[in-house]
């Protein structure tokens, strides 16, 4: 039972890493919020804009498609069970509620996490992190301040965008391929769905955005030095903004809803 | 004898398990030019790192400017650092910005210039560092030398009292390596600049240096005038000074073969 010691110990060692790593984690959240007020918003909003480009084309399209076969897997069985009034409604709430934000967060987490992650690893590994500080100017303020504010300020705008495609998307599929009616299928929107379907998701994404910009932010300054380095930090800060993400979103439903 | 403007006293520092630096004391004086030569992977740029507070000392005392930073946290290293500048081995050029804004960065974070003042100082320094009309390009586009002499350009735009360089002229032709030599000088006898230089550059050590501390198995083994070093009978220092001079061989790797 050798092998099962050493998978044991394994596991052992990833658990207390991934302890450090979350107080790591919590430290930076916290130290970013202290300094939040020093911000620049000039670059903030700059982030926000590449954020933005980055991130819509990949975000219309993921969350089209999502829209499109959540609404052939709905919608034609409802109609089945005569139960075409409530599809629109259902579209709608699950898109609102759930897979909007969780979606926008993974396409941004791959997006613009990962950017975020290489480079100020980059940065890191090239000293650069290390002149800021030494011109007297502290690299939390200046690099992970206006990323994290612009992840949090767009999640909600790009998950906006998610809901409206997403809908649409539903709307097609059901009207041209399941048969329900125009005036049906919005009409089922309207009285299913409620403003808390879609501001809890946008408050959802808020923390998502935030996650995200954490992670990639820390992965980047915990680079380690070598040719390797950049590259491990940019999949370590994917992976573990998922994670975060679909965990947080457990508690999040949760308590929202 | 006025204190020294940089001081390390019985500096200890360790990477875990691994000791970098031994005991180390250190005094630079106010307006000298202190030159720290040692074999690569001794702890030269960690002596750097440790002035200017990247790093914290295992055990020991440092004073900079007369202050005791100790227990210096970050808000106090930065009223110190803003009378200090650093040319990094690998230049650390912010590659996002240009080099006019890479030169503008201090200015533009900690004094109250206005645009036009803060146009006319980067423009002074790129001429000053035989970049004249290269505000606007980008540093990726830059070759070694020309990097090395923006971050030159950069630690020197806020008028430091102390700067502090880590191999200026490694992998620098000769020629290169005479201007960034000619530019160390300036500065001190310019503006009165205090500085420390790393490097395991001969030539470099001699055209710059007031005196030369050398850096061997965690501790400083030697400290002189550029002549005192030369003329040291201490085996260790002598061959590492005397390697390269001998020899064609100049390389990093051929130097540290020497050590050994
Ligand atoms: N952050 C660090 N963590 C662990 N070891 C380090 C770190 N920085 C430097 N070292 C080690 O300390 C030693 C001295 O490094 P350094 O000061 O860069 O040497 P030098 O500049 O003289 O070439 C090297 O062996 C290096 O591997
Ligand atoms: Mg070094």
């Amino acid at each position: 039972m050798d092998w099962m010691e050493t998978m044991l110990a394994g596991f052992g060692r990833r658990l207390i890493s991934n302890c450090e790593q979350t107080g790591s984690l919590v430290l930076l959240f916290w130290e970013t919020c202290k300094r939040i007020k020093d911000v620049s918003w000039a670059e903030t909003f700059r982030q926000m804009a590449r954020l933005g480009v980055d991130s819509l084309p990949i975000v219309l399209l993921t969350l089209l498609a999502t829209g499109m076969v959540f609404s052939i897997q709905t919608s034609r069985e409802f109609v089945k069970y005569g139960a075409q009034a409530s599809a629109g409604g259902v579209v709608a709430i699950a898109m609102g509620r759930e897979l909007c934000p969780a979606l926008t967060g993974v396409v941004v987490a791959g997006r613009v996490g990962a950017a975020i992650a290489a480079e100020i690893g980059t940065m890191k590994v090239t000293e650069q992190v290390d002149a800021l500080r030494v011109m007297a100017t502290n690299p939390v303020t200046y690099l992970v301040a206006p990323r994290f504010l612009a992840c949090v300020l767009m999640m909600p705008v790009l998950v906006v965008f998610a809901n409206a495609i997403g809908n649409l998307g539903g709307y097609f599929v059901a009207t041209y391929y399941a048969g329900i009616s125009n005036y049906t299928y919005v009409h089922s929107i309207k009285v299913f769905a409620e403003t808390l379907d879609i501001t809890g998701g946008l408050l959802k994404s808020m923390v998502f955005g935030a996650i995200i910009a954490t992670v990639g932010c820390y992965k980047g300054l915990t680079t380690e030095q070598g040719a390797e380095g950049v590259g491990v930090s940019t999949t370590a800060s994917v992976v573990l903004s998922i994670i975060l993400i679909f965990l947080s979103n457990y508690f999040l439903s949760l308590l929202i809803y | 004898m006025a204190k020294p403007l940089i001081e390390l006293e019985q500096v200890r520092l360790a990477f875990g398990a691994k000791t970098v630096l031994q005991d180390v004391s250190l005094a630079v004086e106010k307006g000298e030019t202190m030159v720290v030569i040692g074999p690569s992977g001794s702890g030269k740029s960690t002596i750097l790192r440790l002035i200017i507070g990247l790093l914290k000392p295992t055990a020991g005392r440092i004073s900079v400017h007369g202050e005791d930073v100790a227990s210096y946290g970050e808000e106090d290293w930065n009223r110190l650092r803003k009378r200090m500048g650093m040319v990094f081995q690998y230049s650390a050029l912010f590659d996002f910005m240009t080099v006019g804004e890479n030169i503008a960065f201090g200015l533009r974070q900690h004094t109250d210039k206005t645009e036009a003042e803060i146009e006319a100082i980067v423009l002074h320094m790129l001429e000053r560092v035989g970049l004249a009309g290269q505000e606007n390009v980008m540093p990726a586009n830059l070759s070694g030398g020309m990097k090395k002499r923006v971050s030159l350009a950069r630690a020197i735009a806020v008028q430091p009292d102390i700067v502090l360089y880590d191999e200026p002229t490694a992998g620098l032709d000769p020629i290169m390596s005479e201007v960034i030599n000619n530019l160390i000088v300036q500065a001190r006898d310019e503006f009165g600049v205090t500085s420390v230089v790393v490097t395991h550059d001969m030539d470099s050590a001699f055209q710059v240096a007031d005196r030369i501390a050398m850096l061997y198995d965690g501790q400083i083994i030697a400290v002189g005038t550029p002549s005192e070093i030369s003329r040291s009978t201490d085996e260790r220092v002598h061959r590492f000074v005397h390697a390269g001079r001998e020899t064609a061989a100049n390389t990093e790797e051929d130097r540290h073969e020497a050590q050994q």
